[in-house]
């Protein structure tokens, strides 16, 4: 049980021939740990998370996550522990990637009916269950593009968490959202945090690191500079790097 | 920190290569058991048909024989005729120098070095050039050749000729036609706008129904046109309403901002378009207008319903009425589909070639 | 507002009056031509051709056609035809093209690269020859009428295709299709599918590519994936471009002409041979095709309003 849900062994990834994005990336995460990854922008960290489910291949170095081994490119990806790991998986897009042509209620129910087979009355109730947790089940009826961002990453939240998911993947959940937005989206994740829910949190939001991250883990140029807890990251960063971006995103 | 180094060479072999392209997972590798079986099945007896077995002399008696496949002895015996039509076997060089002059004016024409003001000059020589060696005499001189008249024309010369000449008058056309739909004249918008709609909304054998059967009544008394001439007109017109649309579309994906640039840059109308938007819709949409190209090109076959022998008629011609080698009409329609598609598939390759070499000097 | 010569809006009319005098005489000085050239070839002019009898017989239709009847009849027969026809070619070539659209992005390659081959050869060779290819080949593959292949009522020989009704009272067929539907449709359909391809294949790769990766995230498979997030999407950048397809292929069936098909331009094409009111008939051509596209187009915009995405 304290083996770690998510292991990281020296993997690498390349764009083509040249370009090194992920550089020997060793990491763990244990069950029920909350990471927020931070960096300059072109750092990799939103290539980091996309690995966990798939989304992105890898050239070299091992990926397990929950107990499931994801294969290399050169060997050839593995479709039925693809499947099995993005059951266990949820992701969480920086444009929310709602279905504009499908409710919000018939965006929950998809997957849950597609792919894991309910019936739909059962997934109806865990659909309006999910809306309640994120308080927007009044909208169930409506349309995506009839919502504001703030609604739109919720329902994205509440569409992933109907998976009933081990793991949840932010990518950047508040970069496209009006100011006035944010909280109720970092609201949802304090919450979701607060429960138990292992998540990987790529976000430029230091204040919510700071109150909800178990472990802060610093990029730059494909590589993790530092990771250590929150105190620690802010109040001592142990490496140039970090303290160079410390100071300049620290400053407003 | 950690240097960047180079990708492993990844030594994937050609059986994980098939493997992941092939058999990724149970249904994939199913399809793929089922559709190389097919594909088996079929190439084989292709390959035997068409090859194997095939006769290649012209030897009626040879093709004939039992168990002989594909008889590409016709497209021997009668490529003449199904290449060059009615034209007079003696003076056949003149079609194949004639229209190897037009094939090299439309070569360079394709190339962007050549996009320059003589480019014009070379095509006004080179028309006259050729329809002087086609016809044997020029706006009566005579230029020592035998008289050669359209309606024996035929072949491949005529689908390359009636294509390139009707693209060429087309889009000079098309692009007025799209200037006036836009136009803020309401005369002039309802007068091109029915006339693409028009237009547009028959099929093109009506058109060269009409060119062929009506024209002639349009004109004056004494005044009769040359059928190859009509049939040129029909399909000028025709296409000129296509490529319209194309060139519309272009015009209105030209921001708003420009126009007003070069109208407080004191520029009157019609340098606007000439300077301006033209240019950019052109560009915009010659992936479009290139498409209708190939649309022409193959519409040309059309004309044979109206008794003109291009690269289709003229195999009907050549097979028809000859009982010894009619029933090998299917080996000669292969033949000819072969060449259009030579000439097709190019025009399109050129045309993403083009897109590529827009989009490198425009990187958005 | 005072009309001058230097003003934008006085030369504006005076454009479009020049345009218009330049339109008047010329459709004047046609018509004249044209009825001082029919009145020398003793052409009359008039559609009451239409009532009298035609003298042709036609040997398909929806309903059975003698000489005897009026011409009149005998466009409405090949209008029959020619709705038969496109029709369905539209509901056939729908299908397989959405197929082979949606083909080219499968996983396996060989799928891949069958249904990309199969556009660039239907796109790149011409309708015409395409025609009498399959013409030819029906003709010389389907077995002869007397030895026919058969599957229960159906009977396929070079007669056509027929539902043969073998019951006590009656021997014969009840419906046939002839070689030339079939080929005609066979042709139209395998054609306009390559076209089809191409457009469901561009409206599938305009989708977002997020909703791509939101469909994998959730665990939808590839046809999943296709069949409730992307196609539905994709239809709306696909109607338009689709009903460009289908007036294509209307327009196209009056190749029919070259395989003896007896549609309306085949039809017109006879009356024309046999009264020599060219304008007449082919303006009746005309009309059929113009409407026959206005209300394709209708039904399309309809269809494109209903399926539009709820916006705020």
């Amino acid at each position: 049980m304290n083996e770690p849900i998510i292991q990281f062994d020296l993997l690498n990834k390349w764009f083509g021939q040249h370009l090194h994005v992920l550089r020997d990336i060793k990491l763990d995460v244990k069950r029920g740990e909350r990471i927020v990854v931070c960096g300059p922008s072109g750092s990799g960290k939103s290539t980091l998370i996309r690995c966990i489910n798939a989304l992105e291949g890898f050239q070299s170095g091992r990926l397990f996550v929950d107990g499931d081994e994801l294969r290399s490119d050169a060997a050839g990806p593995d479709l039925k522990v693809i499947d099995q790991i993005r059951q266990k998986v949820g992701m969480v897009f920086q444009q929310f990637n709602l279905f504009p042509h499908l409710s919000v209620l018939d965006n929950l129910m998809l997957a849950p009916i597609k792919v894991a087979g309910m019936a739909p009355q059962a997934a109806h109730e865990l659909a309006m269950a999910q809306l309640e947790r994120v308080r927007i089940a009044e909208q169930a009826h409506k349309f995506p593009l009839q919502l504001s961002g703030g609604q739109q990453q919720r329902v994205a939240i509440a569409r992933a968490l109907c998976l009933k998911p081990k793991i949840m993947l932010f990518d950047e959940p508040t970069s496209a959202l009006d100011p006035e937005m944010i909280t109720e989206v970092l609201d949802v994740m304090t919450e979701l945090a607060s429960a138990g829910m292992t998540m990987m949190c790529v976000t430029h939001e230091m204040g919510f690191a700071k109150t909800v991250a178990d472990r802060v883990v610093f990029m730059d140029q494909g590589q993790i500079i530092e990771h250590n807890t929150p105190q620690e990251f802010f109040g001592h960063p142990q490496t140039e790097r970090s303290q160079d971006f410390l100071s300049k995103i620290l400053r407003h | 920190m950690i240097p960047a180094r180079p990708a492993p060479f990844t030594s994937a072999t050609w059986l994980s290569a098939v493997r992941q392209h092939l058999f990724a997972d149970w249904n994939t590798g199913l399809a793929s058991v089922v559709l190389l079986l097919l594909l088996g099945y079929a190439g084989t007896h292709l390959l035997d048909w068409g090859m194997l077995r095939a006769q290649w002399m012209p030897d009626v008696a040879a093709c004939r024989a039992d168990g002989v496949g594909a008889c590409w002895g016709v497209v021997a015996e009668k490529y003449r005729v199904i290449l060059l039509g009615r034209y007079p076997l003696e003076e056949q060089w003149r079609p194949v120098v004639a229209s190897s002059l037009l094939l090299a004016l439309l070569l360079v024409s394709c190339l962007r070095s050549f996009w320059r003001p003589w480019l014009a000059v070379l095509w006004l020589l080179g028309l006259p050039i050729y329809f002087g060696l086609m016809k044997g005499h020029l706006w009566g001189l005579s230029l020592g050749l035998t008289a050669v008249d359209t309606d024996r024309w035929g072949g491949l010369p005529l689908t390359l000729l009636l294509s390139s000449v009707s693209i060429a008058l087309a889009l000079p056309l098309a692009v007025l036609v799209a200037l006036g739909r836009r136009s803020e004249l309401p005369a002039i918008r309802a007068l091109c706008s029915v006339y693409v709609e028009l237009v547009r909304g028959v099929p093109l054998i009506s058109v060269l129904f009409m060119a062929s059967f009506m024209l002639p009544l349009f004109l004056p008394q004494g005044l009769t046109i040359d059928v190859l001439l009509r049939v040129l007109v029909g399909i000028t017109l025709f296409a000129a309403a296509y490529m319209a649309e194309v060139v519309r579309g272009g015009l209105q994906a030209v921001p708003r901002g420009q126009v007003e640039a070069a109208a407080s840059l004191g520029l009157s109308w019609w340098q606007t378009q000439r300077h301006v938007v033209l240019p950019q819709a052109l560009t915009a949409v010659l992936p479009g207008l290139v498409n209708n190209f190939i649309a022409i090109f193959k519409d040309t076959s059309l004309v044979t319903i109206v008794s003109l022998y291009e690269l289709t008629g003229a195999l009907g011609l050549a097979l028809n009425s000859d009982a010894d080698w009619r029933p090998f009409k299917l080996e000669g329609y292969v033949f000819i589909a072969l060449i259009y598609f030579l000439f097709c598939f190019s025009i399109s390759r050129y045309s993403l070639w083009v897109e590529r070499q827009l989009a490198l000097g425009n990187p958005s | 507002m005072r009309l001058s010569w230097r003003s934008a809006s006085g030369r504006g009319l005076l454009y479009q009056a020049a345009a218009l005098l330049v339109v008047m005489v010329l459709g004047w000085f046609l018509a004249s031509n044209t009825a001082y050239n029919m009145a020398q070839r003793g052409i009359q002019s008039g559609f009451d051709f239409l009532w009298g009898p035609a003298g042709f017989e036609i040997g398909e239709g929806l309903f059975n056609f003698d000489s005897t009847q009026s011409y009149a009849l005998a466009f409405l027969t090949g209008l029959g035809n020619t709705v038969r026809v496109a029709v369905t070619g539209i509901v056939m070539a729908t299908l397989l093209g959405t197929l082979l659209g949606v083909g080219r992005f499968s996983r396996n390659l060989l799928v891949r690269v069958l249904c990309s081959a199969y556009v660039e050869v239907f796109r790149n060779i011409p309708l015409l020859l395409q025609l009498l290819m399959w013409y030819l080949m029906l003709a010389e593959l389907l077995p002869a009428v007397d030895t026919p292949m058969t599957l229960g009522p159906l009977e396929l020989s070079k007669g056509g295709l027929m539902w043969i009704s073998r019951s006590a009272h009656e021997e014969g067929a009840l419906w046939a299709l002839s070689p030339e539907f079939m080929a005609l449709t066979l042709g139209l359909t395998l054609y306009t599918a390559a076209f089809i391809a191409e457009v469901v294949r561009a409206g599938v790769a305009a989708v977002p590519r997020g909703q791509k990766e939101a469909s994998a995230a959730l665990g939808l498979s590839r046809l999943q994936a296709m069949r409730h997030v992307l196609l539905p999407q994709a239809l709306r950048i696909i109607i338009p471009p689709m009903t460009n397809q289908y007036l294509n292929l209307t327009k196209n069936s009056s190749l029919a002409v070259a395989i003896g098909y007896p549609d309306v331009v085949s039809i017109a094409n006879t009356a024309l041979n046999q009264t020599g009111r060219a304008v007449e008939c082919i303006a009746l051509v005309m009309a059929v095709y113009l409407c026959t596209s206005l209300l394709t187009a209708l039904l399309m915009n309809a269809y494109n309003r209903r399926v539009a995405l709820q916006e705020r």
